[in-house]
């Protein structure tokens, strides 16, 4: 696998040698077990066990949640305070599924930021890039669609809500929408085909999983210098390498084991903190609750969907260009899947021949004025839609764009980059310059 | 030992096995109450043991209470009933199924004799005026019919199988006794099952 | 401790800005129960002064109805003996639809059976209530309150309980009466313009509710002589609400700590291994 050279999976017994003719799994695990990584990654290189982890932490939790629930519309809210309640242990294991959905989103965050800031999705990374955003794609609608299953006032309305969404779309929208729901409103049907496939998307979600390693074991890893492991030989390649077992396995179990004690301690001691107090109610078509707010992990988009309304001038030019195709509610739509769809092309908008944000001066700054820009949008998507907050929604929004579109391909041209250091090994050694010896940590003597 | 290699080498194998070790506990940790969450849930369990009010039962006559999801035959004794059951005690040996098969009985193996099965009366009643077994027939599960049969007690319609006044299979193809479930009084007029 | 302390750290850091946080613009008091923090459980005899608050006051209008009977004598909850919760069971009739041939009838209540559901329509079943009302929001819309006093459904309940007040003048002097009664800790209820500065903003805290005040302090007479004064009996219904809305806190804390504690454990021997597995090609000699 892959371009760098690396000792390769040798069957030596003749049960070995059978099965490898047959069947190259060792081979493939081997493979991708040894699979040489550069030895600079640092903490934020992380995140993919984290969010591997939590791809399987959610399906096993949620294949047992699965046989004490109930999709129907008068008994799936019992269901769930029947798991809550009756079920040996099955506080904590609903708990863990609920928390477990804000890791993973917390996890992927960081993963996608990394990415941004060490120009991983750059080429030869694009693909590993786009499977990657599909995949956030899923993780969103999976979420969405688990958050409908308990059945409470914010799972209905918010389902409500966010299928109403569809319905802005010009002429077909209120097909689409009913389409979703299977009636005109939220009901049974909604929440059984929701179930379903809240069921099924994370094994896709694992079926990608396994698309986008396979990618990035194909282009190798980016690391913090975002120089490329040298190919020449494997002698070269050794030097700026090492196997991902157990290197690396350990490293990320260490950072993995950090995580998970802070996890536990949500679930243990906060588990409802991250959830919102209407969801204990149960779903009532008459009532709406005074604030609809979604999760965390939806509110910077959602922030985008509302910052765009009718009073924006760039909202009414285009309605008026459009003759009133595209209103202020398609607007928002269309710039909510517009800002996930910029970031999607990021690998063409970004003009730089550095790859890393290490070496470059100016990016820096703009890339953590996005970050910050990234936490206000979560703030204010959690903020009602009046006084100062829409006009301060509207401008991040608008920074938003103006990263991916403007700042990103512009940058490239006009920044003057410092020089990258040739090698990984360089880096490397750079940051653990050799000892003179008797100092704290010693090599083991063989 | 002696040799600093060796003790170097130690101990970085304990360091190794220490992390493994604590990984293997906690992901057992982990795993366990995934098994666990199978066992039956507590409201499962609650109706595990349910009480039964007796006191319109007059003697002569039985109710049958869904319990767990199964028929239980209890069945309140007149005094000829409870004699000519007794009567028959001593050709336990020669009936098809000798055993008592009552789970209040801490012998596994006590003869079918009635006051094996029959159910400890509350004060001021005769022993063997209550009879508590599943109405299951023991051949292939069919719901027994009482107050039939050839030998006055109960009837299997599905394939004729005949149960004594005191449960005991006396003729067909049903192979053991009427099971005697967990049972006891709480007081005068109230049965526990389970 | 631990939440004290972290309460502490963070009004130092002005994260917390007032100790009766407001609820939209209402008084949520921050009282304090022994089932907060990290070690907090819940108190057996509070919780059975509850129930009986709940059983003599609010049964009249509110249901229970994810409670079962059987729950009365879990552990770490009222955990009344089995024959006292047979008897409380025993008070109340449920609609068993198996009985009469499949047409259904009332029998008395065995101890699996759940309470009973609300008896009058516009009142909330309270089994869930401590967890689908949160005490304290903000500050900023940040929900930091949140982490540093818990959620705050009992708090929320009990200042309900004892949040009520007489009107404000301004209410009094309108022509048509507002419908319900002024509540200090109730947020989302009907508010007159009488009562409200130019701005908008509200001259008093809380709002109209409908529910009128059901606890008055000395309602109730409790076995063992304990206190009935309104708030006393406010903290101990909304205890027992919290119990009923989570009874497995207590379990959820314990599994938590002993998680933590393992996970440090095996998080320090993976540090440990990691650093040893690493310090061959860290900082070697070129």
């Amino acid at each position: 696998m892959g371009g760098i050279p690396h000792d390769h999976y040798e069957p030596k017994s003749d049960m070995e040698k059978a099965l490898h003719k047959r069947l190259p799994i060792v081979g493939l695990m081997y493979d991708t077990l040894m699979i040489p990584t550069p030895k600079n990654l640092n903490w934020m290189w992380i995140w993919g066990i984290v969010l591997t982890f939590t791809l399987v932490l959610q399906i096993v939790t949620g294949i047992v949640l699965v046989m004490h629930y109930t999709p129907h519309v008068d008994l799936a809210f019992s269901s769930v305070e029947h798991i809550m309640r009756n079920v040996n242990g099955g506080a904590m294991i609903r708990y863990f599924h609920m928390n477990g959905a804000s890791l993973f989103f917390l996890a992927v965050y960081m993963h996608m930021f990394r990415s941004l800031y060490y120009g991983s999705y750059k080429a030869p990374r694009e693909v590993t890039w786009i499977i990657g955003m599909l995949m956030y794609l899923l993780m969103m609608g999976t979420a969405f669609m688990g958050y409908v299953l308990p059945w409470g006032q914010m799972s209905f309305h918010g389902t409500a809500v966010i299928t109403g969404l569809f319905g802005a779309i010009p002429f077909i929208g209120d097909s689409i929408q009913t389409w979703l729901l299977g009636a005109s409103a939220v009901g049974q049907p909604a929440l059984n085909r929701f179930f379903s496939l809240h069921y099924l998307l994370p094994f896709v979600l694992l079926g990608l999983t396994v698309l986008h390693i396979w990618a990035f074991h194909t282009t190798g890893n980016n690391n913090p210098t975002g120089v490329e492991v040298r190919r020449t030989s494997k002698e070269d390649a050794e030097k700026d390498t090492l196997p991902f077992w157990p290197y690396f396995v350990i490293k990320d179990l260490f950072a993995l084991g950090i995580i998970l004690v802070l996890f536990m301690a949500v679930v243990g001691f906060m588990p409802n903190y991250l959830g919102h107090p209407d969801n204990y109610i149960p779903a009532n078509a008459l009532v709406t609750p005074s604030h609809i707010v979604p999760e965390w992990y939806f509110l910077p988009f959602y922030a985008i969907l509302r910052a765009f309304d009718g009073e924006v001038w760039l909202v009414m030019l285009v309605e008026w260009l459009s003759f009133g195709i595209i209103d202020a509610k398609f607007f928002g739509v269309l710039a909510m899947f517009g800002a996930i769809a910029v970031m999607a092309l990021a690998p063409w908008l970004d003009t730089s021949r550095v790859r890393s944000g290490r070496y470059r001066p100016q990016f820096k700054w703009w890339f953590w004025l996005l970050v910050i820009d990234f936490i206000v949008l979560m703030w204010v998507g959690a903020m009602p839609a009046e006084g100062i907050y829409p006009y301060i929604a509207l401008i991040a929004s608008t920074y938003w764009f103006a990263y991916f579109l403007v700042i990103l391909p512009l940058l490239g041209v006009i920044e003057k980059p410092d020089t990258p250091p040739a090698t990984i090994e360089e880096d490397f050694n750079a940051h653990y310059p050799a000892k003179t010896s008797g100092d704290a940590v010693q090599t083991p003597a063989e | 030992m002696s040799h600093a290699d060796d003790t170097q080498g130690t101990r970085r194998d304990f360091l190794y096995y220490a992390t493994a070790g604590a990984g293997a506990v906690v992901t057992g940790a982990a795993v366990w109450p995934l098994v666990n969450q199978m066992n039956p849930s507590a409201d499962v369990q609650a109706l595990a043991s349910i009480r039964v009010d007796v006191s319109p039962v007059d003697p002569g006559t039985q109710i049958t209470v869904l319990w767990q999801g199964k028929p239980v035959f209890i069945r309140h004794r007149t005094g000829a009933e409870i004699a000519e059951a007794q009567s028959e005690d001593a050709d336990t040996e020669s009936m098809p199924d000798p055993l008592a098969r009552n789970e209040n009985l801490a012998i596994a193996d006590a003869p079918a004799t009635d006051a094996n099965r029959t159910l400890p009366s509350p004060e001021g009643e005769g022993e063997g005026a209550w009879i508590v077994q599943m109405g299951v027939c023991t051949h292939l599960g069919c719901v027994p019919l009482g107050d039939s049969g050839d030998f006055g007690g109960w009837f299997c319609p599905c394939h004729g199988s005949h149960y004594d006044k005191s449960g005991r299979i006396r003729k067909g193809p049903a192979p053991r006794n009427l099971p005697i479930p967990v049972a006891s009084f709480v007081d005068g007029s109230t049965i526990q099952l389970g | 401790m631990f939440r004290k302390l972290t309460l502490t750290a963070a009004m130092a850091l002005g994260l917390v800005a007032s100790q009766s946080m407001a609820a939209g613009d209402a008084e949520v008091i921050d009282y304090d129960f022994s089932f907060e923090g990290m070690f907090g459980s819940f108190d057996q005899m509070q919780l059975q002064r509850g129930l009986q608050v709940y059983t003599e006051i609010c049964s009249a209008c509110h249901g229970l109805e994810y409670l079962a009977f059987r729950n009365l004598s879990d552990e770490g909850g009222p955990a009344l003996p089995e024959d006292q919760m047979r008897a409380y069971a025993e008070f109340y009739e449920v609609f068993d639809p198996a009985l009469f041939d499949g047409e259904g009838d009332f029998r008395t209540a065995t101890p699996a059976d759940h309470f009973p559901s609300s008896g009058v329509a516009n009142a909330p079943d309270l089994t869930l209530m401590a967890k689908a009302r949160a005490g304290f929001h903000g500050p900023y819309g940040t929900g930091l309150a949140q982490l540093f006093k818990g959620m705050g459904g009992a708090e929320y309940i009990a200042s309900i309980l004892s949040g009520y007040a007489d009107e404000p003048q301004c209410a009094l002097d309108m022509e048509i009466p507002m419908d319900g009664f002024y509540n200090t800790a109730f947020p989302n209820g009907g508010y007159p313009e009488e009562c409200k500065y130019e701005d908008g903003s509200h001259k008093y805290p809380g709002s109209w509710i409908a529910m009128s005040q059901p606890l008055w302090g000395d309602d109730i007479e409790f076995a063992d002589g304990h206190s009935a004064e309104l708030e006393d009996i406010a903290m101990d219904v909304s205890a027992f609400l919290m119990w009923t809305a989570e009874p497995k806190m207590m379990a959820r804390k314990q599994a938590g700590l002993t998680g933590v504690i393992f996970l440090t454990l095996l998080t320090v021997l993976l540090y440990l291994t990691n650093k040893r597995l690493w310090a061959p090609h860290k900082g070697k000699d070129h």
